[in-house]
């Protein structure tokens, strides 16, 4: 029955490469406003990353303009997705990162790791 | 058009509409069901189609239930479950044949099934009572039904009053479901929503009573 449920569940989004929890990412969504379709990005670090199959997610969150944080949670298999661009990688020890939503400026920073 | 079917729920997941939102599914493999007897005023005093469903070994069946599917004129398979469907003037005919294709994305039915049984369970988890308060000196009242009727008048407990009792594995009507999916090749529906019972469960399909 398994097999039934995972054959009507949308596939992976192929524009989606392998995430990891501080990478910072530049995640383009497809918008609708009326008939036209237009694709936002949503700038900012990886917090976590939620694997439960088809409902897996990525939290991403970004400091908005007034200093206030944002986070956006994303379905990996969402079509909504355009695509999303790993920009950097960063070094962090610990795989969710709620630690960032406490602190603000130089605090707030990554280490970033290079590969 | 009569519609009606007879099936087995799969299990939930969600899937992704048109616009891109993410949608609760319950999969159902409804089908194909056999008209196998249609009821009528005139014979039975009420007007119903029966279907069946669900192959098995002719062994598996009594010899009356063979006999029903194999009478004069029909030439069934043995079918494990038989179901009646309440129709007017249905425009179906015994021996033929019903699938998922009766069914169009967008519509809404509804869907029984029978719902998972709970054994016996107190007031505060059947009918949702408060239970008793959880501080101020209590000792054994947090899940108390409390006081069950008045007093010396009328000095009984009115019948149908409810209390603690077997709950679950009863018919439950989940009503007006948005069917979202439907695949004809390989007998599925899918319905926004969730359905009464077990994985593996026998539910089935009408047309939504409230449309």
């Amino acid at each position: 029955m398994d097999d039934i449920l995972k054959s009507v569940e949308a596939p992976v989004n192929p524009n989606i490469p392998e995430l990891k929890t501080g990478d910072t990412v530049s995640v383009h969504v497809k918008i609708k406003e009326g008939n036209r379709e237009r694709i936002q990005e949503f700038k900012g670090t990886v917090l976590y990353i939620h694997n439960n199959g088809n409902n897996s997610t990525f939290t991403v969150r970004r400091i908005a303009s007034n200093g206030i944080g944002v986070e956006r949670t994303f379905l990996f298999r969402s079509p909504r997705i355009d695509r999303v661009v790993v920009e950097r990688h960063s070094r962090v020890r610990r795989s969710r990162l709620y630690f960032l939503r406490d602190r603000t400026g130089k605090s707030a920073r990554l280490k970033q790791k290079f590969n | 058009m009569f519609k009606g079917l007879i099936g087995k729920k799969i299990g939930m997941t969600q899937i992704f509409d048109d616009a891109g939102v993410a949608v609760p599914v319950t999969i159902i493999e409804a089908g194909p069901c056999y008209v196998t007897q249609i009821r009528r005023p005139e014979n039975d005093g009420y007007s119903a189609v029966q279907l069946g469903y669900g192959e098995v070994k002719p062994k598996r069946l009594t010899g009356g239930e063979l006999g029903h599917l194999k009478r004069s004129g029909l030439n069934l398979p043995p079918l494990r479950f038989l179901r009646e469907f309440r129709a007017k003037n249905p425009d179906v005919k015994e021996g033929e044949t019903v699938t998922v294709e009766a069914f169009a994305v967008g519509e809404r039915v509804d869907v029984v099934g029978t719902s998972k049984g709970k054994g016996f369970q107190g007031g505060v988890k059947r009918y949702g009572f408060r239970g008793g308060p959880k501080t101020h000196g209590q000792s054994d009242r947090h899940r108390a039904p409390g006081s069950r009727s008045s007093g010396t008048t009328p000095g009984r407990v009115f019948k149908g009053s409810r209390g603690p009792g077997h709950m679950g594995n009863e018919r439950v009507t989940a009503q007006h479901l948005k069917v979202v999916l439907v695949d004809a090749e390989r007998n599925l529906i899918g319905v926004c929503g969730a359905v009464p019972g077990p994985r593996g469960g026998l539910v089935i399909i009408k047309e939504a009573r409230k449309q």
